[in-house]
């Protein structure tokens, strides 16, 4: 008995000891698969015209449900799920600029069998152009069938239609995947909804700032720390898989990268050197990663095997080299250096060679992002006020999306049509991300528990 | 004590925009005008009413065994802690620096060279130089310019006779300011390089 009390005691002092060293939480659970499912019944069609897709009305009520079954997604059971589908949908849709929807809430509720078959003449006399229905059944497994469909009310016409089965807790996952179908059908862009973002949730008073990494989903849902707080976590970027993390952390006292994987919880160094490491980054296929390092204090660009190895060392110069975002084909690298006296915008070829700068003009000019289209680079414009700037990956063709006193590190959307950044106010410090689209003209700021900065948005969920 | 009059920056924007990093014989001369002036000479003063450290230095991280910052019974600083370190260099343990920039300037060599007397004074000691950058510049680039800023820093102590591997240097960015306002005063006060003794 006492040797189990003294057992237990020495288990009970070594595990804050073993949190502290590493700063973790407990892993996040592993994401579900999500089952794409054929959909039966009813024809698709197409608009002839597909130039009035802009502010166009969309009702998305409820989606039904064959019997309202008890389901782990929702307490209330698979009725009250269906409507919270369609607000996720509808909450999506309406964030973006390009469509005015009407959500659940006001909406008459469809029955089961019209969702194949709509109420046509209720829809049309509501104004409502387009309509989304779907349903929710409940399998005997606990699996949840969710199915979604677009029609063209006026045209009295089905657009698309998709269905997929998930595990209850990636419900919203359905929902974002119904977002993504709408919304790719009506705008000929790609799918965006259904993916993550990793950023550093702050706290506490600017000369004392608590720096947690943290992951949510592109809606800001199913929100969590990955560290604890005990010590400065910035700079995180999710693997292409979503496998992994990597991150700076200051847990060893020294700014490093990490490589965390969200598996198995652990984490390693990037590099064995005992030189700082910064600005960790992934390139498109995952296998290799770009982090910079100081040596004497003289930072550079390195290249790593994303399974570790050799680093090769891809800028030699007594600037600072620093970040770096491969273009989608992998083949190129944009970075930001001051070797010509102050920060700018450079391009490489993925194994160094070719250095060139495309930014000019005043201001300096950091923190290039590649568009995942390949054909904007995104980026922080310091004149004045700091602000977030897109360009042609050349350099020609400046347009700055925001006005602000300090906009910076700007990530893209998985399909390259909305830029997500962090706006740090003046005075106080606080920080906060916001998302804006590429006309400039849609900004809004994405509501998170905590102040916010440093977001990098992953590519759509496998 | 001597005190050197008249040589207190007020604000540290206010230094020439750009100036060379001293030649060997600058560092030479620097160095016997320091020894001549004997410890505790004052040749730049740190902005007014600095706040302390924010939360636990590197040195501290995870240790919490010694605290640097203690002084001894009854007040008075112990030798080869940090408040007796900076009493001792008369709070010129810190540096500034230009925007964007990284020389050491005369002000800074002069500051570092009493540092070095003192690490002189007491060979067991070995220090981490801290290096920082005001918030008006992005993340990454103020954690590469902090560790720039840091590294002058203690090559300028090398230069001096301090050896290699009694300085560590550790970079915070932006991330650890000490003034809290968004002026051009505060940011020029958080834009240093600040020596910590390492138990």
């Amino acid at each position: 008995m006492m040797k189990t009390l003294l057992l237990l005691g020495a288990a009970l002092m070594a595990l804050p000891a073993i949190a502290a060293a590493q700063d973790l939480g407990a892993p996040p659970p592993a994401t579900g698969a999500v089952e794409t499912v054929e959909e039966e019944g009813g024809l698709t069609g197409t608009v002839s015209d597909e130039s009035e897709w802009q502010d166009l009305g969309i009702a998305i009520p409820s989606f039904a449900t064959d019997r309202d079954a008890p389901t782990a997604a929702n307490s209330a059971g698979t009725a009250a799920l269906g409507r919270a589908l369609a607000g996720v949908v509808y909450d999506n849709l309406r964030n973006n600029g390009l469509f005015k929807p009407t959500g659940p809430d006001g909406l008459p509720r469809p029955a089961y069998g019209e969702i194949t078959a709509p109420a046509w003449g209720i829809w049309g006399g509501r104004g409502a152009e387009m309509l989304v229905q779907g349903y929710v059944r409940a399998g005997a497994d606990g699996r949840l069938t969710v199915g979604c469909y677009l029609y063209d009310v006026s045209l009295q016409n089905e657009l698309a239609r998709a269905g997929w089965v998930v595990q209850p807790a990636d419900w919203r996952r359905a929902a974002h995947r119904c977002a993504d179908l709408v919304y790719s059908r009506l705008s000929g862009e790609n799918p965006f909804f259904d993916s993550r973002i990793a950023y550093i949730a702050e706290t506490g008073p600017k000369n004392a700032r608590v720096k947690r990494l943290a992951i949510m989903d592109s809606d800001g849902a199913n929100h969590r720390f990955i560290t604890l707080g005990g010590s400065t976590a910035l700079t995180p970027r999710y693997s292409p898989d979503y496998q992994r993390l990597l991150y700076l952390s200051y847990v060893d006292g020294n700014p490093r990268i990490y490589v965390y994987d969200i598996g198995t919880g652990r984490q390693t160094l990037v590099s064995q050197s005992r030189n700082p490491t910064f600005a960790p980054r992934w390139s498109p296929d995952g296998r290799h990663i770009l982090y910079s390092m100081a040596v004497n204090g003289n930072t550079d660009i390195y290249r790593v095997p994303a399974t570790g190895g050799q680093s090769v060392r891809l800028t030699d110069n007594p600037g600072i080299d620093i970040g770096g975002s491969y273009s989608p084909d992998g083949s190129q690298i944009v970075f930001e250096s001051d070797r010509s006296g102050s920060q700018q915008i450079y391009v490489m070829d993925a194994d160094g060679g070719n250095q060139r700068r495309i930014s000019f003009g005043a201001g300096r000019a950091a923190t290039p992002e590649w568009s995942p289209r390949g054909d904007q680079i995104a980026f922080t414009h310091m004149g004045g006020n700091f602000r977030i700037a897109v360009m042609s990956p050349s350099g020609q063709n400046v347009r700055f999306l925001t006005d602000s006193w300090q906009d910076e590190a700007p990530t893209w959307s998985p399909n390259g049509r909305i830029v997500q950044f962090f706006r740090t106010e003046r005075g106080s410090g606080r920080t906060g991300l916001y998302q804006v689209d590429l006309t400039g003209r849609n900004e809004r700021r994405l509501p998170t528990p905590a102040d916010a900065s440093d977001p990098a948005w992953g590519p759509v969920l496998p | 004590m001597n005190v050197v009059p008249g040589r207190r920056r007020v604000n540290d924007f206010d230094k020439e925009s750009e100036m060379t990093p001293p030649t060997p014989r600058q560092i030479a001369l620097g160095a016997l005008v320091a020894a001549s002036l004997g410890l505790g000479a004052c040749a730049k003063r740190a902005p007014e009413s600095l706040p302390p450290e924010p939360g636990a230095s590197t040195v501290t991280d995870g240790a919490g065994a010694t605290d640097p910052y203690a002084t001894g019974a009854g007040g008075a600083a112990v030798p080869g802690t940090q408040a007796h370190f900076e009493t001792a260099v008369n709070g010129q343990n810190t540096i500034y620096f230009d925007t964007d920039r990284y020389n050491i300037d005369s002000v800074d060599a002069a500051a570092l060279q009493v540092q070095a007397q003192y690490l002189a004074q007491y060979p067991n000691l070995t220090i981490t130089v801290e290096g920082h950058a005001d918030e008006r510049g992005t993340r990454e680039y103020n954690l590469a310019l902090g560790e720039r800023r840091a590294n002058a820093a203690k090559n300028y102590l090398q230069s001096v006779g301090v050896a290699a591997n009694r300085v560590q240097t550790v970079s915070y960015g932006k991330e650890r300011p000490v003034a809290l306002g968004s002026d051009e005063g505060a940011w020029a006060r958080n834009r240093r390089a600040v020596s910590v003794v390492v138990n």
